[in-house]
């Protein structure tokens, strides 16, 4: 993992420092005369040599600073740790929700396998890997928003209950992204399950198939629910960053677009090593909770 | 002989809708992006099948249109990655040692990030356009292919027939070229299939937060985008671009099975 860690803090590093122009024009706009440009360099640091720069960036990573804003001054961490709620409700609620969504699917499939229903759940993926992330978000706001409007459509709203009924849309979106990967591996990986010996056992035995699929396929299925959401974790938390603009959530997702539009280096550098930090994270827990479901499984 | 049903069922769809997008000046005769102020937002009309947008532009045309960006670019952007990624695939995997642990820590930074995140950064360096898109899908996208064919090499070296090779005296390159490449590459060409698809979706999403083909140029995601604003009134706006990309998404998802099933044989 710290091989990686240290791989990401170095691309990070160089994706900003690759940007053609001086960030001090941009910043100073009409008023940039070559002075006033080497002063702001000089206050921003952006003169020094890059080896010092990157480790002056290390140095302050590792005190848990990631900056200030060029536009507004602001620290990177607290602005990225105020949008925190937003998008750690839309990857909670995603999950959940696709997990909701994939596994009675999947059960439903593989209990039966060839007929009409798994043929059914077979073509889901086919159809829903191809839809574009924005897209499903504005269908959803056509049908659960306008048409039906059930839900609202934009924002985050203030009280708890309130900001759930606003975060259902965007999960659900989220939702409807990630669980064709998890109806494919999910169908596959019980499929597997109801051949195996434990399961014929259990049949010979003379339980019922609804104790079966409680006891031992279930759970079998949530583990390999959660490998699958470790592995396509990166994809997951990019779907997020597009999915936000979509529903005007001011999330991290957010602030990254805006920070774009300002050239507002430090934000981007910071908020796309945050998003790396969190899938290296996620997956290191979903390692873990594997290991704690599965007996199998042996930390080093 | 029903895998080759579905193969040709996926070519079929997807050819028409290249042969549609080749020869959209014959199929309409609108232009997809000059504006026509007075012939804004209709509905469908026996002369503008799918009605126009906000700017009087035929919807019809510029979904034609779109597919030339967004079938182009998406292709376009996998070639480079599929070269790269299988080169170092092999390599790394042909190599083994230092080079493949130096390979595999570089493709293991990659895959801890997010695409799109990449992506958008990508772009903030390299400015909205085409080019940056194809910069972005082929610094994230090599990874895949490369993971892929090192895998499937790690297995082909303990064959027989790479082992006789070798033992011929065959210089590396040789083996990797004529032995190796053919045994391993299957794997990664059906993967291509879904990862076109995963482009077309980085096009329509980068040109849907407006990082994408810079307007006014005819393309999905911006398509969309302009659409939502309308999605009470012309809900089929924003509603039909997007299934162009299910389309899109469909066929190549059948080719890809297709393919499967006939190298599997």
């Amino acid at each position: 993992m710290l091989p990686v860690l240290f791989g990401i803090s170095i691309a990070v590093f160089a994706i900003v420092h690759l940007i053609p122009g001086d960030p001090a024009d941009v910043l100073l706009g009409q008023n940039a005369t070559d002075a006033r440009v080497k002063i702001l360099n000089k206050k921003l640091g952006i003169d020094r040599p890059l080896l010092v720069q990157y480790f002056a960036f290390i140095w302050d990573l590792l005190h848990g600073s990631l900056g200030t804003s060029f536009y507004n001054r602001e620290s990177v961490t607290s602005l990225i740790l105020g949008r925190l709620p937003e998008t750690g409700m839309l990857l909670f609620g995603g999950v959940l929700l696709s997990i909701l969504i994939a596994l009675p699917l999947s059960i439903l499939a593989a209990s039966k396998r060839g007929a009409f229903r798994d043929q059914l759940v077979r073509a889901i993926p086919i159809v829903g890997l191809g839809m574009p992330q924005v897209w499903v978000g504005v269908m959803l706001i056509l049908l659960l928003g306008l048409r039906f409007p059930l839900f609202p459509v934009s924002g985050f709203g203030e009280t708890f209950p309130e900001r759930i009924h606003s975060i259902f849309l965007p999960s659900l979106t989220i939702a409807i992204l990630l669980s064709p990967i998890l109806i494919r591996s999910l169908r596959a990986s019980m499929l597997e399950i109801l051949d195996s010996d434990y399961v014929l056992t259990a049949r010979a035995k003379g339980i019922s198939t609804a104790r079966i699929t409680r006891v031992h396929v279930l759970r079998n299925a949530i583990i390999a629910s959660v490998t699958v959401l470790g592995i396509n974790i990166a994809y997951l938390v990019g779907s997020m960053v597009v999915v936000e603009r979509v529903f005007a959530i001011s999330g991290t997702g957010s602030l990254m677009i805006d920070s774009i539009a300002r050239r507002d280096y430090p934000i981007v550098q910071g908020v796309t090593l945050y998003f790396a930090f969190i899938v290296v994270l996620v997956s290191l827990i979903t390692d873990l909770i594997h290991a704690a479901l599965d007996p199998r499984v042996v930390m080093k | 002989m029903k895998s080759s049903k579905t193969l040709y069922v996926g070519v079929g769809l997807l050819s028409a809708l290249v042969l549609a997008a080749i020869f959209a000046p014959l199929i309409t005769s609108f232009d997809p992006n000059e504006p026509d102020y007075v012939n804004t937002l209709l509905g469908p009309t026996s002369q503008h099948w799918l009605g126009t947008d906000p700017l009087g532009r035929d919807v019809f045309t510029r979904l034609i249109y779109g597919a030339r960006i967004d079938l182009a670019i998406g292709l376009l952007a996998v070639v480079l990655p599929f070269i790269i990624g299988v080169s170092l695939g092999l390599l790394t995997g042909w190599r083994g040692g230092k080079t493949d642990s130096i390979i595999m820590r570089v493709v293991d930074t990659f895959i801890a990030f997010p695409f799109y995140v990449l992506a958008i950064a990508l772009v903030f360096i390299f400015g909205p356009g085409i080019k940056s898109i194809i910069i972005a899908i082929t610094l994230v996208g090599w990874v895949a292919y490369c993971r892929i064919v090192r895998a499937n090499v790690l297995v082909a070296k303990e064959q027989d027939y790479i082992h006789a090779a070798r033992l011929t005296g065959l210089p590396s390159s040789r083996i990797l070229r004529r032995h190796m490449l053919p045994n391993v590459i299957s794997q990664s060409i059906v993967f291509a299939m879904s990862d076109i698809v995963l482009s077309i979706l980085a096009i329509v999403s980068l040109g849907y937060l407006g990082l994408g083909v810079p307007v006014p140029t005819a393309e999905w995601g911006s398509m969309i985008q302009e659409g939502q604003g309308y999605i009470s009134e012309q809900w089929w706006l924003a509603t039909l671009p997007g299934l162009m990309v299910v389309y899109v998404g469909f066929s190549l998802s059948l080719i890809g099975d297709g393919l499967v099933a006939r190298l599997e044989r």
